[in-house]
């Protein structure tokens, strides 16, 4: 991936950087310039926000076929959490065993290696969601 | 003014391996390992972690603690370790980056084998006590690594932590800081080298006990202190015998180190050891105590601390992020085939991340 095109979105994969609608309140990640639901009477009261990182399990795969770089990984699990401000993200749930994994379970995010350019290349972080256990 | 400690924040990676299953791969007595450094398991950062996603954890740990904090008055954040994901690049960045408090601020990243931490609170408390900055970021983490079969692959572990340095609302008082350093090679890693190498017996006697009782004995002459004063003494530990060795050297009793004393269940976490085991005494410590510490970097340097608890201390959210007992216990524990996986000892066609 280009190094610049993955920069860009730093703020979104390190901090959660989304957008609520001034006009409906609804939030998107990552962000946008318009409501999809208000369309122009969103325009100009797009309020930037971060999410807090915490959410529900809504649904999961277990991986066994891994793209290469994530081979190490397998089997590993990739979920759809809906974050408590109501968006709903998609990424790696770490530090669990698949068989412990459940729907309903809460999680929360933590920034981990999502990828590098080789061994000579930039290491890309950003979010994965862990089991919130503490 | 005083300087000293406003929040902290600890992160260990779960994965264990024992020394035992060390031993049985290369028909080593991994039990004599065990007993002899008296390490019953190592942590082992997962293949996604490195120095910069722990100290992330560990800082983002620190700021649960402090909500009233603005990441903003951050002015200084410096990341001490010895296992940097990259040769240039720093990693403190993207840990800025990471906890909002970029880009109106200074960052480097230290090295100093085991105790670059320790030099980057002592940075930190001088640029606080100057008005430079109103809070400096200290934080130690490693992911060491042990050439397989060598004696330090049954030490070498993960983990780090934070700590906010500031002169308001400080937890900790940070009464005198001295350092004792000389040109010792008693363990180095020359560029380009995937492991590193030690002067074996050498990193005893003239290397680890001579620098951290002298930094010890420079910090209690200072201080005007005697052992019995201190209700902690966090001390490096690179297994889990010379700190208690060189406490009974300075008159300093098992009990006093007991809390800070982590490398047993967690291994050697390099510049992470003693900002870990400074956070343990931190979990529970009361207003009043007075903690004693000294880091030691191999090359070699050792840092002494003299710190006084206060009341703030009742204050501070501690639990709103996790303790270090809550890392120490949530474990799980590998064997030598995915350890050696996770650390890339294993040649993999492509990369990984």
């Amino acid at each position: 991936m280009a190094t610049a095109r993955f920069w860009r979105d730093n703020p979104s994969r390190y901090n959660l950087k989304a957008v609520r609608c001034g006009n409906c309140g609804k939030v998107f990640f990552p962000p946008r310039a318009v409501c999809s639901v208000c369309h122009r009477k969103s325009i100009g009261k797009m309020e930037c926000m971060s999410l807090k990182g915490e959410g529900e399990l809504i649904s999961f795969s277990v991986v066994h076929d891994a793209p290469s770089q994530f081979e190490i990984h397998k089997p590993y699990v990739v979920a759809i959490v809906r974050m408590d401000e109501g968006v709903m993200l998609t990424s790696q749930l770490i530090d669990v065993d698949p068989k412990e994994v459940r729907i309903g379970m809460r999680v929360r995010t933590t920034l981990r290696k999502v990828g590098e350019d080789g061994p000579a290349g930039v290491i890309y972080y950003g979010y994965k969601f862990a089991p919130v256990r503490a | 003014m005083d300087v000293g400690i406003v929040s902290y924040g600890a992160y260990v990676p779960r994965y264990r391996i024992t020394p035992q299953e060390i031993g049985r791969v290369w028909g080593s007595d991994g039990e004599m390992m065990s007993k002899g450094l008296m390490i019953y398991s190592k942590s082992v950062p997962a293949p996604d972690e490195d120095v910069i996603t722990i100290s992330v954890e560990a800082a983002r740990n620190m700021m649960r603690r402090v909500p009233e904090v603005d990441p903003q008055d951050i002015g200084a954040l410096y990341v001490g370790s010895e296992s940097h994901p990259y040769a240039v690049k720093p990693s403190g960045t993207i840990v800025a980056e990471a906890i909002g408090c970029s880009p109106n601020m200074t960052v480097a990243d230290y090295e100093f084998a085991c105790k670059a931490g320790t030099a980057a609170i002592q940075t930190c408390m001088g640029l606080v006590g100057a008005g430079m900055v109103r809070y400096g970021v200290a934080i130690g983490a490693d992911t060491s690594q042990g050439a397989p079969g060598d004696p330090l692959e049954y030490s070498a572990s993960a983990g780090g932590a934070a700590f906010l340095i500031g002169s308001k609302d400080v937890i900790a008082v940070i009464n005198h800081t001295c350092s004792f350093t000389t040109d010792t090679p008693d363990f180095w890693r020359r560029e380009g080298q995937d492991y590193p190498s030690h002067g074996g017996r050498f990193t005893g006697e003239p290397a680890y006990f001579k620098h951290v009782a002298s930094a010890a004995k420079l910090v209690l002459k200072r201080a005007g202190s005697k052992p019995s004063d201190y209700a902690h003494a966090v001390f490096h530990q690179p297994n889990g015998k010379f700190p208690q060795r060189v406490a009974k050297m300075l008159g300093f009793t098992d009990k006093q180190i007991e809390v800070g004393l982590l490398t047993p269940k967690i291994g050697n976490t390099y510049s992470g050891a003693v900002p870990l085991g400074l956070s343990a005494v931190l979990d529970v410590a009361q207003p009043g105590e007075r903690v004693f510490v000294v880091a030691y970097g191999s090359g070699a340097g050792a840092d002494g601390f003299d710190i006084t608890i206060t009341d703030n201390i009742t204050r501070l959210r501690r639990l709103a992020a996790p303790l270090v007992s809550h890392y120490i216990e949530d474990r799980q524990v590998i064997d030598y085939a995915t350890y050696a996986k996770f650390r890339g000892k294993i040649r993999l066609k492509g990369g990984s991340a």
